[in-house]
C-alpha cells in the first residue's frame, strides 16, 4: 500500500471510531471525502504541522461542513490538530462539534454546516488576496447535494465574473443526499456543463484516485482567468463495504460489531 | 443620511486602504466618487445578497473591513443566515449599512419597508446596532463603527433628512461624537423621557413641544446605539421620570421599545413605559413616508396624546 493510501486508511479508521463513539450522523459523507482531503493536506496545501496564520497561506474551506470528522481526522493525521481533540468530537464538553467549527481552532478556516456558504467566503478571501498580491490558493469542498443551494450559484457567477482563478471548487459527487439519489431529489446533471456555462473551467476525476487528484490539483488554474471546478466522482461510505453507496449511512453510526468489521476492512 | 454616509466613508477609505465597499447593485449616482478613487476596493456584487454577505465575511477573514450597502430588506433579512454565521458568529469586521429604515421607501410597498430589522439583528450575539437620527449622527456612527473591529449594523433612513442636531428646539451637540452604548440628549426635560431612534426623532421633538404646552416637561433622547443600549440613560429615566416613552419606526416587537422595557422590567421601579411603534401587522396601505407615519400613529399630535394619557 502506498504512503498516501495508508494515510487515507488511517484517517478512515479515525472517522469510524469517532462516529461510533459519538453515535453521530454523516459517516458516509465523511468517508466519501477522505481521499480528496488526504491529497489536499498531504500533497497540495502549503500547510505544515504548525498552525499556519500567515496572511498568504493556502486556505481550505469545508463547505460541506457535515463531513467534519473527515477534516478533524485529516488535521490530526497531518499533525495540525492535537490527536487528543478527536475524543472530544460530538461529546458533552468536547471541543469538536458535529459540523466543522473554527471556534478556538485557527486551523479551520470557517464555521460551516449550513450549506452554500463556503464559496462566497473563498471569493472574499480571494479578492483580498489578489489585491494584496498574495499567491494563496483557495480550495472549497462542496457536496453535490449542496449544489441545490441557490447561494452556490450566486457565488459561481461571482467568482467567474471576478476571474478568481485561485479558487478551486471540488464537488464530492457521491450522488446521494438527505433523502435519496441526487438525480431523483432534484436533478443536477449535466453538472459540469452547468459550472462551465457559469464561466468556470472544469474537469471530472475519480475522487478516490490519489494520483489523479494530485495531478489535477497541481495544475490549478486549469485555464488562466477562470476559477476551477473539479467534479470528484466518489462513493458515499467509501472504504467500508456495508456502508458504500447506502443512503442510511448518512444518518446511522456503527454499532460495536459494525465498528470492528469496519476497522478490519480498513486495516 | 445616505450622502453623509458615503461622504464620510470615502474620507475614511482615503486613510485606511483596508476598507472595502460592497453593494447589491444599489446606489446609482451615490458611489461614483468612491469608485473613481478606489476601484479595486469597490465591489458591485450584483443582485445576489447571500453571496455578497459571504464575500464580505471572506474579506474580513483576510483582514479587511467590509462595508456592505443595500436597502435594509436585502442586506438584512435576505441574507440573514450569512449574517448570523459568517458575520456575527465569526465576529467578522463587516459593517452592514441598511437604508430605508421603517417606511422610508413609503409607496414602494411592504417589500421595501424595514420594520422588523432591529428585532432580528438584536438577537445575534456580537452584533452591534446603530440607528442615527440625522446626517451628522450618521457620520458619527460610521466613525464609531469603523473604529471598533467586528460586526455592526447601521440603520439609516434615506437621504436629505432634516438636520436634528442643532435644529430649533433641539440641543446643540456639536461636534457630534458617538460612543458604543451612548445616546444624545436632544432636549432636556424632567417629567417624561422620550427615547427615540432614527429620523422620527424630528416628530418626537414636535410631540415634546405639544407636551410642554400641556405643562409636561419632556426630555427627548436619540438612542443611536440600540445595541448595546445606553443603560445608564434608561435606568436614570426609570428612577427619576414619571413616565418613559419609546418612539421608533419599527414593530413594537423586539426593537428599541422592547430593549428599554426589558431593562426597566428588571428594576425596582414602577415607571410606566409606553412603546410607540408599528403594531404587529404588515403595512397594507399605499402612500408616502409621511402618509404612512401619520396612518400608524406617528403624527406629533398622536405621539403626544399617547404620552399624555400615560403621564397624567
Amino acid at each position: 500500500m502506498s504512503g498516501l493510501k495508508k494515510t487515507a486508511q488511517a484517517i478512515r479508521r479515525d472517522i469510524v471510531r469517532m462516529h461510533a463513539a459519538a453515535n453521530s450522523s454523516h459517516i458516509g459523507s465523511s468517508l466519501s471525502s477522505v481521499d480528496i482531503l488526504t491529497v489536499l493536506y498531504f500533497r497540495i496545501l502549503a500547510v505544515g504541522p504548525k498552525k499556519n496564520c500567515r496572511p498568504d497561506r493556502d486556505r481550505f474551506i469545508l463547505s460541506k461542513g457535515h463531513a467534519a470528522t473527515a477534516l478533524y481526522a485529516t488535521l490530526a493525521e497531518r499533525g495540525i490538530l492535537p490527536r487528543s481533540c478527536l475524543s472530544g468530537y460530538s461529546t458533552d464538553g468536547g471541543r469538536l462539534p458535529g459540523h466543522a467549527d473554527n471556534a478556538g481552532l485557527a486551523c479551520i478556516e470557517a464555521a460551516t454546516g449550513s450549506l452554500g456558504h463556503g464559496l462566497a467566503l473563498a471569493s472574499g478571501m480571494a479578492i483580498a488576496g489578489k489585491n494584496d498580491k498574495y499567491k494563496s490558493r483557495y480550495f472549497v469542498l462542496l457536496g453535490d447535494g449542496e449544489c441545490d443551494e441557490g447561494s452556490v450559484w450566486e457565488s459561481a457567477l461571482f467568482a467567474a465574473h471576478h476571474k478568481l482563478d485561485r479558487i478551486t471548487a471540488i464537488i464530492d459527487r457521491n450522488r446521494l443526499q438527505g433523502m435519496g439519489k441526487t438525480e431523483e431529489v432534484i436533478r443536477l446533471e449535466p453538472l459540469l456543463k452547468k459550472w462551465t456555462a457559469f464561466g468556470w473551467s472544469g474537469i471530472t476525476v475519480d475522487g478516490h484516485d490519489h494520483a489523479e487528484l494530485e495531478k489535477v490539483l497541481s495544475k490549478i488554474p486549469l485555464v488562466k482567468g477562470k476559477p476551477t471546478v473539479i467534479i470528484a466522482n466518489t462513493v458515499k461510505g467509501k472504504g467500508v463495504s456495508f456502508m458504500e453507496d447506502r443512503l442510511e449511512w448518512h444518518y446511522k453510526s456503527p454499532t460495536k460489531d459494525q465498528l470492528a468489521q469496519a476497522l478490519k476492512e480498513l486495516a | 443620511m445616505r450622502d453623509a454616509f458615503i461622504t464620510a466613508l470615502t474620507r475614511y477609505a482615503e486613510k485606511d486602504k483596508n476598507i472595502y465597499l460592497l453593494t447589491g447593485d444599489l446606489g446609482f449616482s451615490v458611489f461614483e466618487d468612491f469608485i473613481r478613487k478606489f476601484p479595486q476596493r469597490f465591489i458591485n456584487a450584483g443582485i445576489a445578497e447571500a453571496n455578497m454577505m459571504g464575500v464580505a465575511a471572506g474579506l474580513a477573514s483576510a483582514c479587511k473591513t467590509a462595508v456592505v450597502y443595500s436597502i435594509i430588506p436585502f442586506t438584512v433579512t435576505r441574507c440573514l443566515e450569512q449574517i448570523k454565521i459568517d458575520v456575527a458568529y465569526q465576529n467578522a469586521d463587516v459593517k452592514i449599512i441598511g437604508i430605508g429604515a421603517g417606511f422610508a421607501y413609503g409607496a414602494l410597498g411592504m417589500t421595501h419597508h424595514a420594520i422588523e430589522d432591529i428585532a432580528v439583528m438584536r438577537a445575534f450575539p456580537n452584533m452591534r446596532i446603530l440607528a442615527p437620527c440625522d446626517p451628522a449622527e450618521t457620520m458619527a456612527c460610521l466613525g464609531l463603527a469603523l473604529k471598533i473591529k467586528g460586526p455592526f449594523y447601521i440603520r439609516l433612513g434615506k437621504n436629505r433628512e432634516p438636520k436634528i442636531h442643532g435644529s430649533v428646539g433641539a440641543r446643540r451637540a456639536a461636534p457630534l461624537h458617538a460612543t458604543l452604548g451612548g445616546s444624545h440628549v436632544l432636549k432636556q426635560g424632567t417629567d417624561v423621557v422620550i427615547f427615540v431612534t432614527g429620523s422620527i426623532a424630528g416628530r418626537a421633538l414636535e410631540a415634546a413641544k405639544i407636551l410642554e404646552g400641556k405643562r409636561i416637561s419632556t426630555k427627548v433622547v436619540s438612542m443611536y446605539s440600540i445595541k448595546p443600549l445606553d443603560e445608564e440613560a434608561v435606568c436614570d429615566a426609570a428612577r427619576t421620570a414619571k413616565a418613559i416613552a419609546t418612539v421608533e419606526e419599527h414593530t413594537v416587537i423586539g426593537g428599541l421599545g422592547s430593549a428599554v422595557s426589558e431593562l426597566v422590567a428588571g428594576m425596582r421601579c414602577k415607571t410606566p413605559v409606553v412603546r410607540i411603534g408599528i403594531p404587529d401587522t404588515f403595512c397594507g396601505k399605499v402612500g408616502s413616508h409621511g402618509y404612512l407615519l401619520d396612518h400608524y400613529g406617528f403624527s406629533p399630535k398622536a405621539i403626544a396624546e399617547k404620552i399624555f394619557k400615560l403621564s397624567s
